[in-house]
């Protein structure tokens, strides 16, 4: 066991190399911060002067390692734009977008698993196609088209819900507050995650379904309910949780859309304005965080996959 | 696949029973009909669109009429045209997007598999390095680096698409690289480039072709999501995305439907017909891997 999580962790070492030098590469590519920094009045001999202070004289390798060096430290470097560091910039905006990818996992899983195993139970009924069929309309709707229409409706036409931001300005700021300016977004992310999971649900559940010991369990006439419960629904888990690992990616890139129509307080929203201004630490930053995120991610799927599988080889 | 995993190329009457198993499909067959009409449409759009997409008229706003069947925009555009012109960008950067990413996929998933050892080792790296960024971030950074535009917008999101296609066509080479017809040709001491593209890759057209309905699909959502995020093919020349790009103005949203709901519709029919194509063509290649 041990001998398989140093093996996965081995694996992945290359890969957070390999992430951070795509990061730095393509940081570098945005052009030099001494570009950023001309102004009128910036003299030759100052840049040059700033060029060494920066480290830029030196070669690409070097400058590569220094600034490993520092994201190491945490040092993320500073905002172009607000002279902020950047990773305060990030803390202090990872908390809304945890909040709002966490919920819609929650609720687009708790969509998709009562449905896909409906489904997967009821294979190959007219029940099961249209569910089938319906799924693949939250898969195939644009999120941003959806925001459109659930603004129209909910916020324009039956001023329910609001459209923007975390709380309402000058208002009240408990839960309840927060809940409601939640529901929307919330609810457009739910709907694409439960379109994709519905079917993974579903294909998972029947092959657990015609394995020999569900059979077995039928045959002993445990009930429908105890068979499907505790014997077929625990062994689907298993790949339905390596597919929820690696949708991370697409649900962030889901929540920069979303954070940007609703205009949702999070890391989203301040990647998509620092996109704009070509704030580019703060847009490195994000996605060196989010690429180290998903790789962790993945790897302790790895690790609880093997562990909840007794058949995986180590 | 099942009953020619042992045996040659896709002949001609395993295409027949493909065929017969995709008609039985009726929502995927209706699909196929209506993508086949969007892309003839699409392709002559120059010849039966009304107006000039780009041709400025003195009827701004304008609510559909017979003169404008959908509208004309805030300067007086003709949105029937527009959408016409729209739908073919849109196609045409789906189409070469998925056309490129299946390639470089494709290539360098039969190298990894094939070869093994140190090269396998790197191009997974490689692959596993591109599928931890969030998608869609590198391809804003991207944009924003080189500039929006049509090719760049095509060569981005073709770049960046490609390691599900490496991933999958590797697997099915380490699968086929075990049967004995390839161990056959191994032995026979054919050259490599002959067992790859002549042997291995008819065998795996299959789910590359699945795998490709559902980048063209993804590529057409994602198109939307830049355009719609003014970071896509940019005005004058009408994108899918960049038309929605208009509804973030609440008086469009409120009152002026016919500048965002056609375009919105378009976009949601032709992902959701792709899909169903695609998952119609799973279930005709591959009867024995039923969801």
């Amino acid at each position: 066991m041990i001998k398989y999580i140093i093996k996965r962790t081995m694996i992945a070492i290359p890969v957070l190399i390999g992430i951070t030098i795509l990061d730095y590469a393509i940081m570098s590519l945005a052009g030099s911060p001494l570009e950023m920094m001309i102004g009128p009045k910036t003299t030759e001999a100052a840049l040059e002067a700033k060029a060494i202070q920066l480290g830029l004289d030196k070669p690409f390798y070097v400058q590569y390692f220094v600034w490993l060096m520092n994201v190491l430290r945490g040092n993320l470097g500073y905002s172009i734009k607000s002279y902020q560091p950047v990773s305060q910039i990030i803390g202090s905006h990872l908390g809304p977008t945890l909040l709002l990818m966490g919920t819609s996992m929650l609720v687009g899983l708790a969509i998709a698993i009562p449905i896909g195993i409906y489904s997967a139970v009821h294979r190959y009924t007219k029940r099961d196609y249209t569910l089938v069929t319906i799924s693949f309309f939250g898969t195939s709707i644009p999120s941003f088209f959806l925001s459109l229409i659930f603004i129209y409706l909910f916020t324009v036409k039956l001023g329910w819900l609001p459209s923007s931001g975390i709380k309402t300005a000058g208002g009240d700021e408990g839960v309840a507050d927060l809940i409601w300016h939640l529901i929307m977004p919330v609810l457009i992310l739910a709907i694409s995650i439960a379109g994709s999971n519905i079917r993974y649900v579903r294909s998972a559940v029947l092959e657990i379904l015609q394995k020999d010991y569900v059979r077995t369990a039928k045959s002993k006439g445990i009930g429908r309910f105890l068979t499907i419960n505790k014997h077929a629904l625990r062994n689907a888990l298993i790949p339905i949780v390596t597919v929820i690992g690696m949708q991370i990616p697409m649900l962030f890139g889901g929540a920069v859309i979303i954070e940007q129509i609703f205009s949702w307080p999070g890391l989203g929203l301040i990647t998509m304005n620092a996109i704009t201004g070509r704030d580019y630490p703060v847009i490195m930053g994000v996605a060196l965080l989010t690429a180290v995120v998903v790789l962790l991610a993945n790897l302790i799927t790895d690790i609880v996959y093997a562990l909840v599988d007794p058949t995986i080889k180590y | 696949m099942k009953q020619n995993s042992e045996g040659l190329e896709y002949n001609n009457s395993t295409v027949k029973m493909v065929i017969g198993r995709f008609r039985k499909h009726k929502l995927a067959v209706a699909s196929l009909y209506f993508l086949c009409f969007m892309t003839v449409l699409a392709i002559l759009a120059p010849i039966i669109s009304p107006y000039d997409p780009n041709k400025v008229s003195t009827s701004f706003s304008a609510p559909p009429s017979l003169a404008h069947w959908l509208g004309t925009d805030q300067i007086g555009r003709d949105m029937f045209s527009r959408l016409l012109y729209a739908t073919r960008i849109s196609l045409f950067v789906g189409f070469a997007t998925t056309v490129i990413s299946t390639v470089i996929g494709v290539v360098l998933g039969l190298i990894a598999g094939y070869f093994g050892g140190i090269v396998d080792i790197i191009i997974m790296r490689i692959t596993d390095t591109i599928m931890s960024f969030p998608y869609i971030l590198l391809v804003l950074v991207a944009a924003a680096i080189f500039g929006p535009g049509l090719w760049n917008i095509i060569l981005i999101l073709g770049f960046v698409d490609w390691p599900g296609a490496a991933r999958l066509v590797r697997g099915n080479v380490l699968s086929l690289r075990e049967t004995n017809f390839v161990k056959g040709n191994i032995v026979a001491g054919m050259p490599n480039r002959y067992i790859l593209f002549s042997e291995i890759l008819p065998n795996t057209i299959g789910p590359i072709l699945v795998y490709a309905t559902s980048v063209f699909a993804i590529t057409i959502l994602d198109e939307a999501a830049l355009g719609f995020l003014g970071m896509g093919v940019q005005p004058p020349t009408a994108s899918l995305g960049n038309i929605l790009n208009g509804a973030e103005s609440i008086t469009i949203l409120t009152s002026k439907f016919w500048l965002w709901v056609p375009a919105g519709v378009i976009i949601i029919l032709l992902v959701l017909s792709i899909n169903f194509v695609g998952d119609a063509l799973r279930d005709a290649i591959d009867p024995s891997a039923k969801e």
